[in-house]
């Protein structure tokens, strides 16, 4: 039986250039602000910290296609579980290391 | 001249790429939490320099910002080729894989110069904890590029001779993930690594 190939058709260019457009922004200004200098430390990680998170999204929805209504179950149940796994291990990695290295400091 | 949407393949072909996708992405998945080990690493050692050079002495804006360029760039050349393929326009599927293989070299290039010149620095990896942590992070993600601009080469050549076949077509989409799930971890890099590094 023959069937259609189900393989992604991808019939415009738009996604990717939404994605460059978006993505040279969300570069451009924590690059920029570590350039000039502009804005606190503090600040100025927070804004990088927030950035990345953002352009993260913004390459998996314009370049890697995924959404929640294309993309297989399984699929976003794999990546959901692989958050949660990085969250656990380095959010607990450097829990551990940092308060360890106050107790040997103080 | 074959469209992806006009092909037709069996049933049991069409299972294999479905699998065989689910497969790759399960990979991705567990290469995701291998670098997000690496970044914790690093992020644990990189106060410790050991008397020797500091991110801010090693690392150099410009170049960052030329990689981070050829990176993305290459990013958008890959999805160029992608909707050439879907189109069934094998020349312009070649011409837009060249393109992305050019863009990737040039970040390989670029990686290799700093790479060689914090070792001629003396700031090389045994050189201490930050440095043997940033050499693993940064020459991790550098060699999954290198392995990726092997896979562009070997599809150029599928393409080439196979022609645009839903085994090819299946792979190139493949390959596609693998090339963009490169642009994301480069993303966390330049955030985690060289901006606070340098600010």
């Amino acid at each position: 039986m023959e069937v259609k190939s189900g393989l992604q058709i991808e019939r415009t260019l738009k996604p990717y250039l939404v994605g460059l457009a978006l993505a040279v922004i969300l570069t451009a200004i924590p690059f920029g602000l570590v350039a000039t200098g502009a804005l606190p430390r503090q600040t100025t990680l927070i804004i990088i910290a927030v950035f990345a998170v953002a352009q993260i999204i913004v390459h998996l929805t314009f370049f890697l296609h995924i959404d929640f209504k294309t993309t297989p179950r399984e699929n976003l149940v794999a990546l959901a579980f692989a958050l949660v796994l990085i969250f656990i291990m380095v959010g607990g990695s450097l829990w551990i290391m940092f308060d360890l290295y106050h107790r040997m400091m103080v | 001249m074959t469209t992806v949407a006009d092909m037709t393949i069996s049933h049991r072909d069409a299972e294999r790429y479905e699998e065989k996708d689910f497969g790759f992405w399960l990979y991705l998945m567990s290469d995701a939490v291998i670098f997000a080990l690496l970044f914790a690493t690093y992020l644990i050692m990189v106060g410790n320099a050991a008397g020797g050079p500091t991110p801010k002495d090693v690392f150099e804006l410009d170049r960052v910002v030329a990689e981070t360029a050829l990176l993305l760039l290459s990013s958008t050349t890959f999805g160029i080729a992608a909707v050439a393929l879907s189109a069934g326009e094998r020349g312009k599927v070649l011409l837009w894989l060249a393109v992305t293989f050019l863009l990737g070299a040039g970040f390989i290039y670029l990686e290799i110069g700093e790479f060689a010149g914090m070792i001629a620095e003396g700031a090389g990896p045994q050189r201490s904890g930050f440095l043997s942590a940033f050499f693993t992070l940064v020459g991790t993600h550098g060699l999954h590029v290198s392995v990726g601009l092997c896979w562009i080469l070997v599809m150029m050549g599928q393409v080439y001779f196979k022609g645009i076949t839903a085994p090819v077509a299946s792979r190139l989409m493949r390959l596609g993930l693998f090339w963009h799930f490169l642009d994301i971890i480069w993303v966390v890099i330049f955030s985690v690594v060289y901006l606070p590094g340098l600010l």
